[in-house]
């Protein structure tokens, strides 16, 4: 029997983390109240960030804005608050809480949020983005934008799906320009876009160090630390400082042979977003039998960039448009998450996956029972399938996730005690 | 033959799970590739042109027990999408070469790749439709997504997609959209003479029959509808929004006529319908069905324009059929319904037009509460 633990890494970068989102929250506190700097509301999945750091425009992600009202326990509020305007159970619960929000004037630090002068949506695979942008749109009278890229239904975007893309990209420039009352700025267009490749070669560095046994950071739980700077600041030398940071820190524990338990036993991908309202509570359900992550498909919603694709400054409009078509999970089809799957489980040597369905994300988890199917009987590997949501307490089960998670660890111990005595 | 009996042959073509007919039309063509697809917004001219039969694939109704989908979609999945995965895993499907699906929404992109890895000798594809019609660029990239398809259908052994034979083929369609918006018309104005049940098998049925035999059927219908003998009910006039993807039960729609409403627009089956005028025939066909997509292309909770809300498309429907009420019916988990009952509930609070909100689900038997919110509902109305 396990014996029952409470764990967590906290490093430096825990705090410079937290340091970096709390000024994120005064620039947009600091824009609500005297309407500069420009913001644009937009989504994490494959975010054209480098456009908006080009005219000094700051991203509002209400992505993040509803994950922390959930990480705080403060999500139910809001979600009762837009069912009552006749959002239904089954509506993405990310949606309720961050119109929930607005509707009662709640943020996730207390401070004020903008009305955005943008509300850009970059629709990347997931439908619901579209209809949760143009509500955002109705109720708070800003301009929309939507950014329409073409889902990767084929190995590989063809030529007119880039084209397409770039020409609404340059449409894009052209509102920002009005919004702003500034020219473009070419040469800061390119210095972002250099900058994000920088930061994503820095993250490709530290998901590989999780190759390492003992991995020196969970890539599911401390990955998701990591991934606010990488969304706000990824285009920013801030954000570019952070990573070296990161990794230092990364390389030190891997020099110092440190991993997150003292005995790593099982090493883990995960598959889906997690349950903010419990994240805590679940992580130790992880941690109680010593397992760590080494590899997680949601650290890839705002970018994939371990296996080696990167914004290219010499073509910055071109790679901007790639790394929406192609580089972020949520507009990859679901067979190239099978993929990304299976490449996790040989190159990170996983022992087992865990699918986590979550109700409000149907881009997620609809065919994931599929997906355990192909997990089981092509890759081989001991999968859990579990459900709850990503943003709504009341889908948790914390008891029956319990047992799942504890049998489902005896059965893999139970295994590779089996294995290792033949 | 009896006019009557042509409701029980709609009636029959909807509900049958093998596609007799569709055999029928494969054994009379030899080498001829049937392709489903996913039913809203798909380029029926393209697959018609190569000389291909397309079939819209409406789920499996209330006939299909589900034994394996629910394994592979979970919880919290709207059942069009297990049922048609399930009929490919019980065999139903072994009639169709292709399956083509569209963006429609995540879990109908999900079932896509999940119907390739299941069943990989059928050529699966997925087609994006362009969600900025603001943008200059969508029609060019939508005409490049249908080139892209027509390269596919041609290697598969389809014919030459000509400039010619696909203006041929949108003539026929529109032919058909036009017989199908009469028949809206006769019955928005003749509730009476036409139920909604009726006219919804009369269309329904063009899913699964060549476009040319659903033009005849539909032609017949019109000629014959004005001598039929009703006598006018004392009933509320509605609309019905939100089943354009998963389809009601058949017994829902009777039932909601049953107990005292007439149902004078509805977006069942939109697939049929899905332009709102003709599509022009042009030099560059392709380019007039991409533009069309864009340009006249019938609001519904799958397509996003915003130079015209859905929600204000929803208030001239209501404003045209003179309806009295609108009756949102939707399908058990079908998000993008759900999400825009808000706005569309906003806007008819602000117009002053009564709603009631159903849900329901292909595989329903019992509809006693529904009757009884429906009646409510009804009664509500009439002694306001």
């Amino acid at each position: 029997m396990a014996d029952v633990r409470h764990t967590e890494y906290r490093g430096n970068i825990h705090q410079l983390q937290k340091e970096l989102m709390q000024k994120w929250y005064e620039r947009l506190n600091q824009a609500a109240e005297t309407g500069t700097p420009h913001t644009a509301s937009l989504m994490i999945s494959g975010n054209c960030v480098e456009l908006l750091e080009a005219f000094g425009v700051v991203p509002i992600y209400p992505e993040v804005n509803a994950l922390q009202l959930a990480i705080r326990h403060q999500s139910l509020d809001p979600i009762l608050a837009a069912e009552e305007i006749g959002y239904a159970a089954d509506n993405c619960a990310y949606v309720k809480a961050d119109i929930g929000c607005y509707l009662k004037g709640i943020t996730p630090t207390g401070g004020k949020l903008p009305k955005p002068s943008l509300v850009l949506c970059n629709f990347v695979g997931c439908n619901t983005y579209v209809k949760w942008f143009e509500h955002t749109a109705v109720l708070t009278g800003s301009r929309l934008y939507v950014l329409d890229v073409p889902f990767l239904r084929l190995d590989e975007p063809s030529r007119d799906d880039i084209d397409y893309v770039v020409r609404q990209l340059k449409e894009l420039v052209t509102i920002l320009e009005n919004i702003t009352g500034k020219k473009f700025d070419y040469d800061r267009f390119v210095q972002a876009v250099r900058c994000s490749a920088q930061v994503e070669e820095l993250w490709s560095q530290i998901k590989h160090l999780a190759r390492r046994s003992p991995s020196p950071f969970d890539a599911y739980f401390d990955a998701i630390t990591l991934m606010g700077p990488l969304y706000v600041y990824r285009a920013t030398p801030e954000g570019l400082n952070f990573f070296r940071a990161a990794l230092d820190e990364m390389q030190a524990k891997v020099a110092a042979g440190q991993g997150v338990f003292d005995q790593e036993k099982f090493r883990l991908v995960i598959e889906g977003p997690p349950p903010y309202p419990f994240f805590r509570t679940f992580r130790d359900m992880f941690a109680k039998w010593k397992a760590c992550t080494v590899a997680s498909t949601y650290s890839t919603v705002g970018g994939l960039w371990e296996f080696g694709a990167r914004h290219d400054p010499d073509h910055p409009f071109e790679s901007v448009a790639m790394h929406m078509l192609a580089q972020n999970v949520t507009n990859r089809n679901f067979l190239q998450r099978y993929e990304q799957i299976g490449r996790y489980v040989k190159d990170w040597n996983a022992d087992g996956l865990i699918i986590h369905f979550v109700k409000s994300c149907r881009l997620f988890s609809a065919g994931q029972g599929d997906m355990r199917d192909y997990a089981t009987r092509t890759l081989g590997i001991p999968t859990l399938y579990i459900e709850s949501d990503l943003e709504d307490p009341r889908y948790f089960a914390e008891a029956q996730t319990r047992n799942r998670i504890d049998a489902f660890f005896e059965a893999l111990e139970h295994s590779k005690m089996t294995a290792t005595a033949v | 033959m009896d006019f009557e009996r042509t409701f029980d042959i709609g009636t029959d073509l909807v509900s049958d799970l093998d596609f007799a007919r569709v055999r029928q039309w494969k054994d009379q063509h030899p080498g001829g590739a049937v392709i489903g697809y996913f039913p809203v917004y798909a380029p029926a001219e393209i697959i018609h042109a190569a000389g291909m039969l397309p079939v819209a694939l409406s789920g499996g109704g209330d006939r299909l027990d589900i034994q394996h989908a629910d394994a592979r979609f979970g919880s919290f999945i709207c059942s069009i999408i297990k049922t048609t995965l399930e009929m490919g895993l019980r065999e139903h499907l072994t009639v169709f070469d292709g399956v083509l699906f569209s963006s429609i929404c995540d879990s109908a992109r999900n079932l896509c790749f999940v119907m390739k890895r299941n069943f990989p000798a059928l050529y699966t594809d997925f087609l994006h439709l362009p969600h900025n019609p603001s943008s200059a660029a969508s029609i060019d990239f939508l005409a490049s997504e249908y080139r892209r398809l027509i390269q596919e259908l041609e290697r598969m052994g389809g014919r030459p997609v000509t400039a010619e034979a696909l203006n041929e083929s949108i003539l026929l369609y529109n032919r058909n959209r036009q017989l199908t918006r009469d028949l809206y018309r006769f019955r928005c104005q003749n509730p009476h003479l036409l139920r909604a049940w009726e006219s919804y098998v009369l269309v329904r049925a063009g899913n699964v029959i060549p476009v040319e035999e659903h033009n005849q059927l539909l032609q017949d219908a019109l000629a014959q509808l004005p001598s039929r003998s009703g006598r006018p009910r004392d009933s509320i006039r509605i609309v019905a929004e939100g089943a354009f993807c998963e389809q009601p039960p058949l017994d829902l729609i009777k039932l909601v006529e049953d107990v005292g409403c007439y149902v004078v627009d509805d977006d069942f089956a939109i697939g049929r319908s899905w332009f709102v005028e003709d599509v022009p025939t042009e030099d560059d066909p392709i380019h007039a069905l991409a533009e069309s997509y864009v340009n006249r292309a019938v609001y519904s909770s799958v397509r996003h324009d915003f130079r015209a809300p859905r929600w204000e498309g929803l208030a001239t429907k209501v404003k045209q059929a003179r309806a009295d009420a609108v009756l949102f019916l939707i399908a058990k988990f079908c998000e993008p319904a759900y999400f825009d009952y808000v706005l569309f509930k906003k806007k008819l609070d602000e117009i002053g037009v009564p709603h009631l909100l159903l849900e329901f689900e292909e595989k329903q038997f019992t509809f006693d509460r529904v009757r009884t919110e429906v009646e409510t509902f009804v009664e509500s109305l009439v002694f306001d």
